[in-house]
């Protein structure tokens, strides 16, 4: 069977080029992980000194310059809930309408257009829509509120497309099986289709956790400030945030070079805060994962 | 043998967009028979199947013309209410497709969305079912575990049990055998012919050695349209037309 043996020179090319496709690939996967261990890197050693306990309870004092950044941290842990509180549900149902009852035709396909376009606005116009909509014409002034309706309108897309994706990736077969033992459309959709497609769902939470709460541009103008001297009490108020804060230090603070180690500190607590979230979404997603 | 008739179809025509897949089929199914379409892949046999229950409405840009009848009434009337329908003629489909839930939420899942919330009741017709189904001594003690760690066989006949927990009158089986071994294949069948008792059963079928083994009527389909009807041993024995002796000694299929 001679025409099956490998002739030498192409078995050796072979597996060169297949070694070293395996290899870009290996390193470019890899690159992910090394690109986030630089960044901690910079920041754990540049921000590390500044954090302590004063730092995460205490308020900021002396113009800034010393104390610590609880009201940005409750600022962005209630933007971010906020955010979630409006997108989540909106964005769901979306989806479910999108997925499960709309007809494919003319108005399909322009809800559809609408969504991708929402999905490309830059942050800073979803600031100014914010500042001009919730903020004047709502009169509802510069609040969590107004930042988490900006937020949540940002993070509406995220939601709406992992939670189409998970629906998808539920079996045809389930809904046939459930409509063939006599429930409706909506009784299928809530006792088999979404409780199957939640982990997706919590995945797309996840992503929409982590956009709001680092998102600078569309809560400056609507909901976050230079320096308030109280923890919020209500909706209304206007809050401080920990992207924002970070930014204020560094362009406008009275002592930029001396807060470095604050700036440091904020940016690790807000990665801290992110992960955290993620990490509690995960937990969850991966207990209802072994529960099947 | 003086029998009933459940369901009856009578001229009908369907349509998937353009395509005629049914022409002019009218046939009888009767009370506690078991039925079985046969014929080659793409002859119709499925679609007539799920006509009967309508679960063809949810394919869109079809269309049905003519009759098919329940007891005597049309099911394609604008009246009729489609989800009490399917909780009378129940359906098994080819591959088994329990929901990712325990067995007895599976078994209990056609109950609860009739609204039936009473503890009691569910237990004692889930165990009635399983017991139907040839299943409850394998699972009587992990009905709270989940439906997917059982065996492709067991959850095919789950999903027979999950159907008979409605108390259907008729039971439509999609080639329920198709994707399991011959073991639970045996089973599956043994199921059938016990559940005739209580049941109308129409089954299709792309072996014809099973619809010859369990069924009692056998109709032989092709390209849409009804060739023979006759009792199973006579189908098979004696065919009346050329073609139906081709299809069964498989000169062709």
């Amino acid at each position: 069977m001679n025409r099956m043996k490998h002739k030498n020179g192409v078995r050796v090319r072979r597996k060169v080029i297949q070694g070293a496709m395996f290899g870009i690939f290996k390193i470019c996967a890899a690159a992910n992980g090394i690109a986030l261990a630089i960044m901690l890197y910079f920041l754990v050693s540049r921000g590390w000194r500044a954090i302590s306990w004063t730092f995460l309870t205490q308020p900021p004092i002396d113009s800034m310059t010393k104390g610590g950044i609880l009201p940005c941290i409750v600022g962005t842990l209630c933007l971010s809930i906020g955010a979630i509180a409006v997108a989540l549900p909106i964005g769901v149902a979306s989806a479910i309408y999108l997925h499960e009852y709309a007809h494919p035709g003319r108005i399909l396909r322009l809800i559809r257009l609408g969504i991708n376009n929402l999905a490309g606005v830059p942050s800073v116009v979803f600031g100014l829509f914010g500042l001009a909509f919730f903020v004047v014409y709502l009169d509802m002034g510069v609040s969590i509120l107004a930042g988490a309706l900006t937020l949540g309108a940002l993070t509406l897309p995220v939601i709406i497309g992992s939670t189409e994706e998970a629906l998808r990736a539920v079996p045809d077969t389930y809904r046939e099986a459930s409509l063939g033992l006599g429930a409706t459309k909506w009784q299928t959709i809530y006792r088999v289709v979404l409780p199957t497609a939640l982990p997706g769902i919590l995945t797309g939470t996840i992503l929409g956790i982590s956009r709001a709460a680092g998102e600078t541009a569309p809560i400056m103008f609507t909901a976050a400030v230079f320096f308030t001297p109280s923890l919020p009490t209500s909706i209304f108020d206007e809050i401080m945030a920990l992207p924002y804060y970070i930014y204020v230090l560094a362009t406008a603070g009275t002592d930029i070079e001396a807060t470095r180690p604050l700036q440091y500190g904020t940016a690790l607590v807000l990665i801290a805060l992110v992960l955290g979230l993620n990490l509690i979404a995960i937990i969850y997603r991966s207990r209802l994962r072994r529960g099947r | 043998m003086q029998d009933s008739l459940k369901m009856s179809t009578v001229d009908l025509d369907f349509y998937y967009g353009n395509f005629h897949a049914l022409h002019g089929v009218t046939i009888d199914f009767y009370e506690n028979q078991v039925t079985a379409l046969i014929g080659p892949s793409g002859c119709g046999k499925s679609t007539l199947l799920r006509c009967l229950n309508r679960m063809n409405d949810l394919i869109p840009y079809t269309r049905v013309e003519g009759k098919v009848c329940l007891d005597g009434e049309e099911i394609y009337e604008p009246d009729v209410d489609v989800v009490a329908l399917r909780r009378n003629v129940g359906m098994v489909f080819q591959k088994p497709n329990p929901f990712p839930k325990t067995i007895f939420e599976n078994v209990a899942y056609g109950l609860r969305v009739n609204g039936i919330k009473d503890k009691a009741f569910l237990a004692d017709r889930v165990e009635t079912s399983l017991k139907q189904a040839a299943l409850w001594d394998e699972v009587k003690d992990r009905l709270h575990d989940s439906a997917l760690d059982l065996s492709g066989g067991q959850q095919q006949r789950l999903c027979i049990a999950r159907a008979l927990a409605v108390e259907p009158e008729v039971l439509l089986m999609d080639e329920p055998a198709s994707a399991l071994d011959p073991i639970a294949t045996q089973k599956i069948e043994e199921l059938i012919r016990d559940l005739k008792k209580r049941y109308t059963i129409i089954i299709v079928t792309h072996n014809m050695q099973q619809a010859a083994r369990v069924s009692d009527i056998t109709a032989f389909f092709y390209l849409g349209e009804i060739i023979e009807v006759d009792k199973t041993e006579t189908l098979f024995t004696r065919p009346k037309l050329k073609q139906t002796s081709d299809y069964i000694t498989g000169r062709f299929g």
